[in-house]
């Protein structure tokens, strides 16, 4: 069975965690203690409905404001699929927590008011699912049992929406548009005779329709060393294995190797999974790989095919979303975590930053502050092996860490 | 532990490696972030109850490592009120893979006076462990606990990350978690702070089970359909076994064919009626179910934010 990870986005009060609710609901996937759970305390709230948001708003902050602050993990699955949903907060402050929610997710659902139509919020979030090239976008129009099910003003929201698409830089994406009432039901599982106008799938029948191969951008192998196993035991003493997961493309027994840094050639002799040999190590894999001949390699090396190098550099420039209270200044120095690998980092300058309603309107600034994005100049201590983000997901992205507070303060992708 | 093949396998379960089947890209994500955890500390430790997810945990780091050894202790936090086959299904593993076992009892802490035992009808030491837990921590100096939790289990437990940070008093702030992007796991801390890594959190209980059918991973026996001394009390089956778990003089014992869904401290873990006898018809029974794993954890019904609380505290 497969598995779809979908991130939501949505305003404050757009009603993303009722959406996912709903979706746990005609899914039949709340068990009865959880949905007596959500009758009894939307009894007692006086509310004259079901409260799903009380099925995924899992802290007492949450509850006690109404809103979501951090990325909750949702599961559930059908006959086809299982489906990971990250439900992230829809507050402009809890801009950071939207992107980690992303950042693994190959989907994602925006989430539109029909009574207010495109806001800032939905620039942000669709900018933000352009920034990590999120292939499969569905714009949701909630709430249209308050707009009573206007096709007019649906037809209004995609239109405005579009604007915002021509100006993205990530033609790729594919976008589609589905009217739907989270609170009621309609066009989320299951298809409402309330807007006989819209023909399209229902938001499940979209996602359980949606082909893996058009969601995933591969890229070439690469394999980061995260770990040397060496026994050093009477029966593997020789043995010495390099342990690290498959990112990109496949690599085989008897591909021909260059580990970087030290541009080293070898040809692999075994690949591992467990106690078993296999010839081939497909994409996201966790395996172990021993060398023909005996290299020296460590942590943060990286192996990749002799024919297909990545860019080695001490330098790079990556649009950087912000995600500390302390603000990133150029001069700053930082540890960059690329993969496994860690490099010490300095701020060389801070281009454009994008504007706060993602309008594409660029400003001159010499810092950022919490959940702002911009372009910014790095270099390093040594240097690393990367790809372009739009290359390559995974070795095209970082993460920015503050020596002194040791916390994860910025995402970046390499452009 | 199998053997190396000598042979160079072309098995039709190479198309498995890749991330289109759900089982085993849960498997290769979790056996990567228990390399992190080896990579990235310099003392970890596996916590291990003997429960479902622990086992699991102990069978992804074997893999993890092959043919090396599992690199870092396990450590079990005795309520002395677990269930004697997990006790005994706990040694024998241990013994059977040559790990090293690190056992401290609640016990213990309850005759330092460092806690108190609850009294009363919900009499429990599920959150007495907590204590017992943060002194062992400092004890040996671990600075990462791997743990089994799953986000499917508690709406708490939804919102924790993978390298979850706790403060020096073994505390989780959920206001302030680090963010978790891609695939990367930030593991520095200071002195003092510790991370709680789990594993498995994308996995949910069907997964586990299936894992494990999968795997053919060997659990103890309370996990099946056996006949158990029991009563009822708030619409629960109650081992009455042992008297370990508090009993009213009204509440009958009677004998039921029952089995155990999540083995915790026996005096929070109800059981529920089943004929399931083997791991083909638990899969079948978890499947179908609707009732959740932790809808048979008394201590979780405490509260509405019972588990967020308990974890504000240093619960693992």
């Amino acid at each position: 069975m497969e598995v779809l990870k979908i991130a939501t986005a949505g305003s404050v009060d757009d009603g993303k965690s009722t959406l996912i609710g709903r979706i746990l609901y005609d899914t039949k996937s709340l068990t009865s203690d959880k949905l007596e759970a959500i009758e009894k305390t939307s009894k007692q709230k006086g509310y004259d409905y079901l409260d799903f948001s009380l099925a995924t708003d899992g802290l007492v902050a949450e509850r006690e404001q109404g809103i979501t602050i951090d990325v909750a993990h949702i599961y559930f699955s059908t006959a086809k699929k299982s489906y990971i949903i990250a439900d992230t907060p829809g507050h402009v402050e809890y801009t950071r927590n939207m992107v980690t929610g992303a950042s693994t997710s190959q989907a994602a659902i925006i989430l539109i008011d029909a009574r207010k139509g495109v806001i800032e919020q939905t620039n942000r979030h669709f900018f933000i699912n352009n920034l990590l090239r999120i292939k499969d976008v569905v714009v949701a129009i909630n709430k249209m049992d308050l707009v009573d099910y206007s096709e007019e003003k649906y037809n209004a929201i995609k239109a405005d929406f579009e604007e915002l698409m021509a100006k993205r830089d990530y033609q790729d994406q594919k976008i589609t548009f589905i009217p739907v009432s989270a609170l009621k039901g309609d066009n989320v599982v299951n298809k409402t005779d309330k807007t006989p106008w819209y023909t399209g799938p229902t938001l499940l029948e979209h996602f359980e329709a949606l082909d893996r191969k058009d969601i995933f951008n591969v890229g070439t192998p690469r394999f980061p060393v995260q770990y040397v196993i060496r026994p050093k035991t009477d029966e593997h003493h020789d043995f010495r294995g390099f342990a690290g997961k498959v990112y990109g493309g496949e690599l085989s027994v008897g591909d021909e190797v260059v580990a970087l840094p030290s541009q080293t050639r070898s040809t692999i002799k075994e690949i591992y999974f467990h106690d078993k040999k296999y010839k081939t190590a497909s994409r996201r894999s966790s395996v172990t790989i021993t060398l023909e001949d005996e290299i020296n390699l460590s942590r943060g090396d990286m192996l990749v095919k002799a024919n297909d190098l990545p860019t080695i550099d001490k330098q790079f420039t990556a649009t950087i979303s912000w995600m500390d209270s302390l603000p990133l200044v150029a001069g700053n120095k930082y540890v960059v975590q690329h993969g496994v690998n860690k490099v010490l980092a300095k701020v060389e300058q801070v281009h454009h930053k994008i504007a706060p309603d993602y309008s594409g309107i660029d400003s001159e600034t010499d810092a950022l502050g919490m959940n702002d994005i911009a372009q910014v100049s790095f270099r390093l201590n040594k240097p690393i092996f990367y790809d372009q983000f739009k290359n390559h997901r995974t070795n095209g992205s970082f993460i920015l860490i503050d020596t002194k507070s040791n916390s994860t303060v910025g995402a970046g992708f390499i452009s | 532990m199998s053997n190396t093949s000598t042979e160079l396998e072309v098995t039709p379960s190479l198309e498995l490696l890749k991330d289109t089947s759900h089982i085993n890209a849960l498997e290769n994500e979790a056996i990567y972030i228990i390399r992190e955890v080896a990579a990235q500390f310099e003392k970890p430790v596996l916590l291990f109850s003997g429960g479902k997810d622990s086992i699991t945990l102990v069978r992804l780091a074997q893999k993890a490592f092959w043919p090396s050894k599992i690199p870092f202790p396990l450590m079990h936090i005795d309520t002395g009120h677990n269930f004697p086959e997990t006790i005994e299904f706990r040694d024998r593993l241990v013994e059977e893979l040559g790990l090293e076992l690190i056992v401290r009892n609640v016990q213990d802490s309850i005759n330092q006076g460092k806690v108190k035992e609850e009294s009363g009808r919900y009499s429990s030491r599920n959150s007495l462990q907590t204590t017992t837990l943060l002194d062992a921590i400092e004890e040996f100096k671990f600075d990462a606990c791997i743990g089994g939790a799953r986000r499917d289990e508690e709406k708490a437990r939804a919102k924790e990350r993978i390298f979850s940070v706790r403060d020096d008093f073994g505390q989780w702030d959920e206001r302030n978690q680090r963010p978790e992007l891609f695939d990367m796991l930030n593991g520095q801390i200071e002195l003092g702070q510790n991370v709680r890594v789990f594993p498995i959190s994308n996995w949910t209980e069907l997964d586990v089970w299936s894992y494990i059918k999968e795997e053919q991973i060997e659990i103890p026996s309370i996990y099946f359909a056996h006949k158990r001394k029991t009563f009822l009390r708030d619409g629960m089956i109650w081992s009455a076994e042992d008297g370990i778990v508090f009993r009213e003089e009204n509440e009958i014992v009677e004998e039921r064919l029952v089995r155990f869904r999540t083995v915790g401290d026996m005096s929070c873990t109800a059981a529920v009626l089943s004929d399931a006898e083997s791991i083909d018809k638990v899969v079948e029974e978890i499947r179908d179910s609707s009732i959740s794993e932790r809808g048979a954890r008394i201590d979780d019904k405490r509260s509405e934010a019972a588990m967020e609380k308990r974890k504000q505290q240093g619960y693992f």
